[in-house]
């Protein structure tokens, strides 16, 4: 109820709507351009084809760009905190956390997840890859459980800032920055790197761990293979860890009095 | 004079005053850095010397960016919100009545928060990358000069570049269609994705012509070393021209909205 207000309340400036939701498209385009520049001048990055590669992008693209559609608004929670806002959210007899995600609710994030989803199918019909019922299943399942995880990311780091009203950015390092990261293959970046998405932020069960299988190659960080399929159940847990410490946070909230 | 250097000082004293998100931000542009600086060096690996730098260059030209994208505004100026919002709501009226210049005065803001996340958010990045990768650091003190007077000029353009896009708001109200578009062509054209002499043929060389260039290439290629003499003067005066170019235009928006458009009542 709160996102369609938004949307109605978006849709007051039409044209700027549109213009907004464009460009939200571009922006992100612009990013897989930088990757299309870097393929006009080598042929591999770190061993990965171009369509290899357009995999990677395509679903760490899709999945991040449900998570930020849905989530991205918890972003603002910190200045709600902060000018104290955040005590209407409270008084109203519907869940917070609904409330904050449906804030500001922006439609032109839908302009993400096109793009992220246009690169996805434009890999695929590039890729050569000898498909089988198994991995055909676990494409789907693997943007679902990808958005899950970035989403519970975007919910711990929105807790946090019941603490810390002002280090929103920080959950931008795992988010926009995680995203980068796994737009580009493992065998780049450098090991400790690689086990840090694994075991301690588990960004790796996002895409790279399920698109290695679909493409034939070995996990990094000597990950054991069926790890490839266990993307639901680090999202699950990671939504465990999330409904904790948002719990934790309502409870230490406390109000600026303003 | 008093009046906009107290302005200046209060911008950077604001800024100054959340600590704990500067931080963040280092800490944000830190992890920003350390991907890109994996993807180009498995870029570099492929085609040394692509673009003419060495890897070293590259990974300089990295940290740089993830130094100066606040200073100079790349993906926003940091007061453009703000400006907006006074012009949606109308309170941009009172500024009007002040007998105080509107560009000046946001000019002056500006540079007070931009000499501040100079020292709070550039400094920090530039270190753990120099720490982590040991890349190119200029000849000597005259070559920091040249840079610190770049990264003035950058700063300066995209001051001029933003005001330009708030500005637009008299006329549309909501501004976050603009505040979009700029926003695109500032995280491309800047060279914050990939250097734009890397870019190929008429892109490269229409990139390398717009303002954007300002922001992050031209700093980073004075950095580097790139500019000699006549060649960095060259430099300054790319700068130097799209800053009053975009300042008179700047001046040129701020005189027609004030004469013509009705302000919004709050």
């Amino acid at each position: 109820m709160v996102a369609g207000m938004w949307i109605r309340s978006t849709m007051t400036y039409r044209a700027s709507f549109l213009i907004a939701l464009f460009t939200n498209f571009c922006v992100t385009f612009f990013d897989f351009v930088a990757i299309l520049l870097m393929f006009g001048q080598v042929k591999g990055l770190g061993g990965f084809a171009f369509a290899e590669v357009a995999l990677l992008y395509g679903t760490a693209g899709t999945a991040f760009g449900i998570a930020d559609l849905t989530m991205g608004s918890l972003q603002r929670m910190g200045a709600r905190v902060r000018d104290g806002s955040l005590d209407t959210f409270l008084l109203r007899p519907a869940p917070l956390l609904a409330q904050i995600a449906g804030d500001k609710f922006a439609l032109k994030r839908f302009g993400r997840v096109t793009q992220g989803l246009v690169v996805l199918i434009w890999s695929l019909c590039l890729l050569d890859v000898a498909w089988t019922p198994l991995k055909v299943l676990l494409l789907p399942v693997t943007v679902v459980s990808g958005a899950v995880i970035f989403a519970a990311v975007m919910v711990v780091g929105a807790s946090s800032l019941f603490w810390i009203q002002d280090a929103a950015e920080v959950t931008n390092s795992f988010t926009y920055g995680g995203n980068t990261l796994l737009q580009y293959p493992p065998t780049i970046f450098a090991q400790d790197l690689v086990r840090g998405v694994v075991y301690v932020v588990p960004l790796a069960f996002v895409n790279w761990l399920p698109a290695l299988y679909v493409l034939d190659r070995p996990a990094p960080a000597g990950v054991p293979e069926w790890a490839a399929f266990a993307s639901p159940l680090v999202a699950a847990v990671c939504c465990g860890v999330a409904g904790v410490a948002w719990r934790a946070g309502v409870r230490a909230y406390r109000s600026t009095g303003s | 004079m008093r009046l906009y250097a107290t302005v200046a000082a209060g911008g950077f004293r604001r800024h100054a005053t959340y600590r704990v998100a500067t931080a963040a931000g280092v800490f944000t542009n830190s992890v920003f850095g350390l991907v890109l600086s994996y993807t180009y060096i498995a870029l570099w690996d492929e085609r040394p010397h692509l673009g003419g730098y060495s890897m070293d260059d590259a990974l300089a030209y990295v940290w740089i960016g993830q130094g100066l994208l606040t200073v100079c505004g790349m993906m926003g100026g940091g007061f453009e919100n703000e400006l907006i919002e006074r012009i949606r709501t109308g309170d941009i009226a009172v500024d009007l009545y002040r007998p105080a210049d509107l560009q000046t005065w946001w000019f002056s803001a500006n540079l007070g928060r931009s000499a501040y996340q100079l020292l709070g958010r550039g400094i920090a990045p530039m270190a753990v990358g120099w720490l982590a990768f040991r890349f190119t650091l200029p000849a000597g003190p005259g070559a920091w000069l040249a840079f610190l007077v770049a990264v003035a000029l950058g700063s300066t353009v995209g001051f001029a570049l933003w005001y330009v896009v708030a500005m637009s708001a008299f006329w549309l109200l909501d501004g976050q269609g603009v505040v979009q578009v700029a926003w695109l062509g500032g995280l491309f054209f800047s060279g914050m994705l990939l250097p734009l002499n890397v870019f190929p043929g008429t892109l490269g060389e229409v990139a390398r012509a717009l303002p954007w260039a300002s922001l992050l290439q031209v700093p980073a290629d004075v950095y580097l070393g790139t500019y000699e003499g006549w060649g960095l003067a060259g430099a300054y005066a790319f700068q130097g021209g799209w800053a009053l170019v975009l300042l008179a235009a700047g001046r040129v928006v701020q005189a027609a909205a004030t004469r013509k458009v009705v302000v919004q009542g709050g």
